[in-house]
């Protein structure tokens, strides 16, 4: 799929959040110079391609009870994280798994996820039935919990970004 | 004080919101209330900043270059570098965690130069390196989430 200048346009002024008011493509639209089908198309379009993974409320998870969020992260052969990779994902208090480089000695971890709970507690009773079930008690591992939040903000990327890049199936 | 609807627009609506000219009343269609109803209770859940917005979810590296950075600095200037850190509007997400490494946060650029250079900036202006962690596989990333609201 070509994502145009448009798009792009859309994308970034759609990223700043949607008005909550009767017609908000229209809205968005007016500010763009596209008309209301031509917003509500090009989005779906995007959509479809996987350009927008998720649309709709975007919710503070602190503002409620929220307030644990652990990282977790693991040091597993590099040739297993895909599979470790899916079997976390299929936990639902899991909200982020991915693989990323290790860097040196002192950061050996190459897998991760993200675990939001109530409590502390809940979030280590969480994680421990998780590495149960995925049978990771064997590798290296540690728990970052969150403590203050000095900035968050959605994926908001940057005007200046020049670069269009073609949609592949799996980025 | 959270009222039903708040808690079903909350849960139910983190993806999927209607792409129609009028995605409101076609909630308000769905939950079988008003659409000034829809309308009133989201501008309540945004003007407390329960939500952050409605709008899309990009997957990272689709569109622009983007990597986790992490940097071990001193508790006592913990603050004062995280703010130095929280001005580039190339970064969101800033966290401390517990941990050696206790600054967390995500730059989003528009290509791999722009990004090495708000990484040599940020560690030019604190003085402390910068861990570079970009993604090499995504497993999962969807960032929504049935929360359990009954005592909110």
């Amino acid at each position: 799929m070509i994502v145009d200048v448009k798009d792009r346009q859309l994308l970034e002024a759609f990223q700043q959040g949607l008005a909550i008011s009767p017609r908000p493509y229209a809205d968005l639209g007016n500010r763009l110079g596209l008309s209301e089908n031509e917003v509500i198309e090009r989005l779906d379009r995007l959509k479809q391609a996987g350009l927008i993974k998720r649309l709709g409320v975007i919710v503070r998870h602190r503002k409620l009870g929220y307030r644990a969020n652990a990282m977790v992260v693991w040091d597993i052969p590099d040739e297993q994280a895909r599979e470790f990779g899916r079997r976390i994902s299929s936990f639902e208090f899991v909200t982020l798994c991915y693989r990323r480089p290790r860097h040196g000695a002192g950061w050996p971890y190459n897998l991760y996820c993200m675990i939001h709970g109530k409590n502390r507690e809940t979030v280590l009773e969480q994680l421990s039935v998780l590495e149960q079930a995925c049978k990771l008690s064997g590798f290296k591992r540690e728990i970052l919990f969150s403590r203050r939040c000095f900035k968050q903000r959605g994926a908001i990327y940057q005007n200046a970004a020049p670069l269009i890049q073609p949609a592949l199936a799996n980025g | 004080m959270m009222t039903p609807l708040h808690k079903q627009l909350l849960n139910d609506y983190q993806r999927n919101f209607p792409l129609s000219p009028t995605p409101y009343q076609d909630i308000a269609t769905e939950l079988g209330v008003s659409e000034i109803e829809v309308i009133n209770a989201l501008t309540e859940l945004n003007e407390t900043d329960v939500i952050t917005r409605i709008g899309p979810v990009i997957p990272p590296n689709r569109i622009g270059v983007s990597t986790l950075a992490a940097m071990a600095v001193p508790e006592a200037q913990l603050h004062d570098i995280a703010q130095i850190v929280s001005a580039y509007p190339e970064v969101n997400h800033n966290y401390e965690r517990e941990h050696r490494f206790n600054l967390w946060f995500v730059i989003i650029a528009s290509g791999a130069g722009h990004l090495q250079q708000v990484i040599a900036r940020i560690e030019q202006q604190t003085g402390y390196s910068v861990m570079s962690l970009p993604l090499v596989d995504d497993y999962f990333i969807d960032l929504s989430f049935r929360m359990d609201l009954h005592d909110c």
